[in-house]
């Protein structure tokens, strides 16, 4: 279910529950559906009253173990941002934008969503042609919960960060037009480099996966069974043979992920990517950089 | 056939205040029928009121009525709530009492559907797209633990499959009125039904129009313009949308939509051309539309989130 260290019995059960309560949830498309949408109150920025707020502090504290251990997680809340809207427009893709600043070697961010039913939404390792300090991602959240970006430094030290998103029901979001669109489509990858080419100098990349992420959480109408899992586990990026950023995601990706990424090339050159989902399907696409003219 | 009662607009719009003494009628024991327009012969409306859901509002947000042939009653969403839906049945029974031999339910928004337990009672076919029963059982449970919340338990009201569907086109007949049925492609949803009455020359495109109320984009914008486009070919005089007036000429009344549509698709594509964030976009994109549609700040950026994520893949 997670990525790395397995979870503590506890918690692992009460992911189940918590799937399970979300199962029939709407779909955040839904969420602003024409009724019953509108029921969180539109402002969104008080995290919560007390109570709920130690319970919450108690949960960072059991995943803190679960994933990283002993290892104790330092404040970097001065240098990690986490960008992300207070209340969620569709919980089913929520934009989550993280810049770096300052000059801490990172090795690798985790990005934690507590109370997603699979926490750990993904773990990024940048390589030598890597730049850590901006990542963009669009995660499914369903319940109103922090989340915590982690960056790792090379020297082993852990710093967090976090912000409080107010969403629900992305998780089980069903299936819609988009989702079928993407099954049939499968494995298209698009690259687009947002940023001129310069040498020698970091460059940022947007890109997209056409992949339905399906999460386990939804139903299939004609089989009432939920639509087995089958998400992306792994993207590996490289830039002529060098290792860019290698991501270990799990079921918290939005349908047809797009992953904003710094990348630093160092002369033209082919900028490779590879997926591999859960069923061991592999895409691949290689693209030159600069982006050919026309 | 009964000729119901004259209803006057003012009528329509105090329709919160009526609202306001359901239950003291209720307490009284009888049931108060919803205030409606009739919009063409034997067409009946009851304006949505527009707000979202609460407490206050029953869910009676959306336009819901009824149409009477020479033989039966045919319901065009039974409402928002059990409440929703009991009212509109004790106007038509005020209007007349020829049997509700169908209900239909144009999508799977809760403010169209979770009237439906008040029509169990006169056994009539409950119709919709074929997809409907897919999507009620994706969303329906959800939809109504959300009612509930906000409406107070046991408020909202059965989750009522549909026990007939529309793949393509079908007819109802109500005697000497035939309603003629179309099940849409993915637009305002992914499950859109749309009713014609040629005889009156009215259409009833449920929530594949909106007007002065802001569209709600829960399907496919490039499918809802389609759609729209193909709608406009039918030859009726008026239309009755899903939300705001509860008639408006047509295709002229789809002009705001259209604009709509053509706007947030446009802006969508230029701002991810311009390689503009999604996050970014939503606060950008479509905002010459403020102003022009109520509720617009609640609806906007879900719709915008929606038509950034159809024109990247294009």
């Amino acid at each position: 279910m997670g990525i790395g260290r397995p979870l503590p019995v506890a918690i692992a059960i009460a992911w189940v529950v918590g799937g399970a309560a979300a199962s029939g949830a709407w779909s955040a498309a839904a969420a602003v559906g024409d009724a019953a949408a509108q029921a969180a109150p539109a402002s969104a920025a008080a995290p919560a009253p007390d109570a709920e707020e130690t319970e919450r502090a108690a949960r960072w504290k059991e995943l803190q173990h679960a994933i990283f251990g002993e290892r104790i997680v330092q404040d970097g809340s001065g240098w990690i941002a986490i960008e992300a809207p207070a209340r969620a427009l569709d919980a089913a893709l929520v934009p989550v934008d993280l810049a770096l600043t300052g000059d801490k070697a990172v090795k690798s961010i985790y990005l934690v969503i507590d109370n997603n039913p699979g926490p750990l939404a993904g773990h990024f390792i940048f390589g030598p042609q890597g730049d850590p300090h901006s990542l963009k991602l669009r995660v499914r959240i369903n319940a109103y919960t922090y989340i915590h970006a982690v960056a790792e430094t090379r020297d082993g030290q852990l710093y967090s960060a976090a912000r409080f998103v107010k969403a629900a029901g992305g998780c089980s979001a069903p299936a819609g037009g988009d989702e079928r669109q993407a099954l049939q489509d499968i494995g298209h990858i698009k690259l687009r480099l947002t940023e001129p080419f310069v040498p020698g100098k970091p460059m940022q990349a947007q890109l997209m996966v056409r992949h339905p992420n399906f999460n386990g959480m939804q139903m299939d109408q004609l089989t009432r069974m939920y639509t087995p899992a089958m998400f992306i586990r792994t993207i590996d990026i490289s830039y002529d043979g060098a290792q860019v950023m290698h991501m270990d995601s799990d079921i918290s990706l939005s349908s047809d992920p797009v992953i904003g990424f710094g990348f630093i090339p160092q002369q033209k050159g082919q900028l490779k990517v590879l997926v591999r989902d859960t069923k061991d399907a592999t895409f691949g696409q290689s693209f030159d950089v600069p982006a050919p003219a026309g | 056939m009964l000729r119901p009662r004259r209803t006057s607009r003012r009528q329509v719009l105090l329709g919160g205040a009526a609202l306001a003494c359901v239950s003291a009628a209720v307490l009284r024991g009888r049931a108060a029928g919803t205030l409606t327009a009739e919009v063409a012969p034997g067409i009946h409306f009851r304006r949505g009121l527009d707000e979202d859901v609460n407490a206050r509002n029953g869910d009676a947000i959306a336009n819901i009525g009824f149409i009477v042939g020479r033989d039966a009653v045919a319901v065009i969403d039974p409402g928002g709530s059990l409440a929703d839906g009991e009212r509109l049945r004790a106007r038509i029974r005020e209007v007349t009492s020829l049997p509700i031999r169908h209900v239909v339910m144009t999508h799977v928004h809760p403010d169209h559907v979770f009237g439906a337990g008040a029509f169990t009672q006169d056994r009539p076919q409950f119709i919709g797209h074929a997809r409907l029963p897919n999507a009620m059982t994706q969303r329906g449970e959800y939809y109504r633990a959300n009612l509930e919340r906000v409406l107070g338990r046991g408020s909202a009201g059965p989750l009522i499959m549909p026990t007939r569907v529309v793949a393509d086109r079908e007819r109802i007949d109500l005697g000497g009125r035939v309603l003629l049925l179309r099940a849409h492609d993915v637009a305002h949803s992914d499950c859109d039904l749309s009713v014609f009455d040629p005889s009156s020359g009215t259409l009833l495109p449920a929530d594949l129009l909106f007007v002065e109320r802001i569209p709600s984009l829960d399907g496919r914008l490039k499918g809802w313009q389609r759609e729209l486009a193909a709608l406009r070919a039918v030859p009726a005089k008026r239309a009755v949308p899903g939300h705001g007036p509860v008639s408006v000429n047509w295709p002229q009344g789809a002009a705001d939509l259209e604009r709509y549509l053509d706007v947030l698709l446009r802006e969508a594509r230029a701002a991810f051309k311009r390689g503009v964030d999604i996050g970014e976009a939503v606060s950008t994109v479509g905002q010459s539309e403020r102003g022009k549609w109520k509720l617009f700040d609640d609806y906007q950026g879900h719709n915008v989130t929606q038509a950034f994520k159809e024109v990247e893949w294009e």
